[in-house]
């Protein structure tokens, strides 16, 4: 069976998960992106790739920042972006998703980036399409449950890549609530297929997958130990709004076993880079002296994701 | 193109450009051929201003039926294009729409006071008006659209005219 995400011609057709897509395409994208940085030191900020065509950006879940730079990236390409704010339209009213789904096809829609609280709701999506013939239509997941945010990922690799050029000498540990975490999944996937020698998993054990090893990474549960020598310190956020029972003790006691200090930062090599996903907690996952300091690419990770947006719409929205 | 000496051809199209340099001149070249060229006008006419480059992919008028460009390169202006005398550098004119995809992107770098085109070799088949102002060579009959000319630089920087079939 072919990946749901690619056409017959083996190019890209969805963007649903980074699990399974090969590395020339990811390089792809990364190539891509890379000349889309340039246009935001225009006067005009925006191409003409995606005149006409609509995006519809549907989010059953909330967010700021990926909604925000979707819709930028979109606009850039000269898209007409349409916001819908599932929680407060027809999903509340009974509607069902493909129904939904339906209604925007028939207004036209070239595009859906969507964000769901169910794992596998742009999947569901994307075959719909495929079932009803609608093969013109593209999905873009924008975060999907536990299950995966493929251009956070994307956009995370960019980021290494810009500051550490080569990905195959790296050591990278990722740190934190990896369980609940599909912006890990996104990232552990993309890291093994480009090649990256070592991806370590930091973080209690009641706070990652079972089994975890057998994504290719080596499990620590002492952070010290863990950071030791890495070049890269991906944090993630503690989902505070998707625990359920106690997982955890209070969020000061989190912040000092499993914060992000400069004292535990040291023992990183001297040139790592500190990477988070946003929003951030501030003294619970973080210290704000780190999150500020020198070894922090966290804006620049959010300005890459625009880049990376755009070349991942420009190259779904052609066909 | 046996016949055609690139280099020659190259050193022509520079003395035709050297008597309308001025301090606002500037050269950008497209890629990939027009920028090697480009560069070496540049050296070669002492052009003050910095060197531009474009990669038209993003303003190509067949992104809809072919979609995006393998690996596109970045788009740099490095000067003020506002009041700036430009001149875009190619290495052959044809149809006219890569020249037409690079006067849009220039354009949304600001208002340049002038917009001239220089290219070596004018293969004819034109589908928009445009015209080169500066041109070494126009081929006397124009070439069948299987066919494709284009701009060679081999290790030692030597420039050549490639004719071959398209794929």
């Amino acid at each position: 069976m072919r990946n749901p995400q690619l056409n017959q011609h083996g190019e890209l057709q969805h963007l649903l998960t980074l699990d399974g897509l090969p590395r020339n395409i990811l390089n792809a994208i990364l190539d891509t992106a890379a000349p889309f940085t340039e246009v935001a030191e225009r006067e005009v900020k925006k191409l003409p790739l995606l005149r006409g065509k609509s995006v519809f950006n549907l989010f059953f879940e909330n967010s700021t920042r990926t909604r925000t730079t979707f819709e930028i990236a979109a606009k850039r390409l000269s898209a007409d972006v349409v916001n819908l704010n599932i929680n407060t339209s027809s999903a509340a009213k009974g509607e069902s998703l493909l129904d939904t789904v339906d209604n925007l096809c028939a207004m036209q829609a070239d595009m859906f980036v969507v964000r769901h609280a169910a794992s596998g709701a742009p999947m569901l999506i994307a075959q719909h399409l495929q079932n009803t013939g609608r093969d013109h239509i593209h999905v873009v997941n924008a975060g999907d449950g536990r299950h995966a945010h493929p251009t956070q990922g994307l956009l995370d690799m960019y980021t290494i890549r810009h500051f550490k050029k080569d990905f195959t000498n790296l050591t990278v540990a990722i740190v934190g609530d990896v369980l609940h975490s599909r912006v890990a999944r996104s990232q552990i996937a993309a890291l093994t297929t480009l090649g990256v020698p070592e991806v370590r998993v930091i973080g209690p054990r009641t706070l990652l997958p079972t089994e975890v090893e057998r994504l290719g990474v080596r499990v620590f549960h002492d952070m010290r130990e863990g950071l030791k020598d890495v070049d890269v310190v991906m944090m993630l956020r503690l989902q505070n709004e998707r625990m359920n029972g106690a997982l955890l003790p209070t969020p000061q006691e989190y912040y000092k076993i499993w914060g992000l200090t400069a004292e535990k930062l040291a023992l990183a090599r001297p040139d790592a880079i500190v990477m988070h996903p946003g929003p951030m907690n501030r003294g619970v996952e973080i210290d704000s002296a780190v999150a500020d300091g020198a070894q922090a690419v966290i804006l620049p990770q959010v300005t890459f994701g625009i880049a990376v947006r755009m070349a991942v719409m420009s190259m779904l929205g052609s066909r | 193109m046996k016949d055609l000496d690139a280099e020659a051809l190259c050193r022509q199209l520079a003395e035709q450009i050297r008597p309308h340099v001025g301090p606002a001149t500037a050269l950008v070249g497209i890629y990939t051929g027009g920028l090697w060229l480009a560069e070496r006008l540049h050296a070669e006419l002492g052009i003050a201003q910095p060197l531009g480059a474009i990669d038209v992919s993003f303003y190509r008028d067949d992104y809809a039926s072919k979609g995006l460009h393998a690996s596109p390169k970045k788009t740099e202006i490095p000067f003020d294009v506002d009041g700036a005398h430009v001149i875009l550098v190619d290495d052959v004119l044809y149809t006219g729409r890569t020249t037409r995809a690079a006067l849009n992107e220039l354009f949304d770098f600001g208002r340049p006071a002038r917009v001239e085109l220089a290219v070596l070799v004018d293969r004819g088949g034109r589908e928009l008006p445009v015209a080169a102002r500066y041109c070494a060579h126009t081929l006397a009959a124009p070439l069948a659209p299987e066919q494709n000319l284009e701009l060679q630089r081999d290790e030692a920087g030597q420039f050549g005219l490639m004719l071959t079939r398209r794929a």
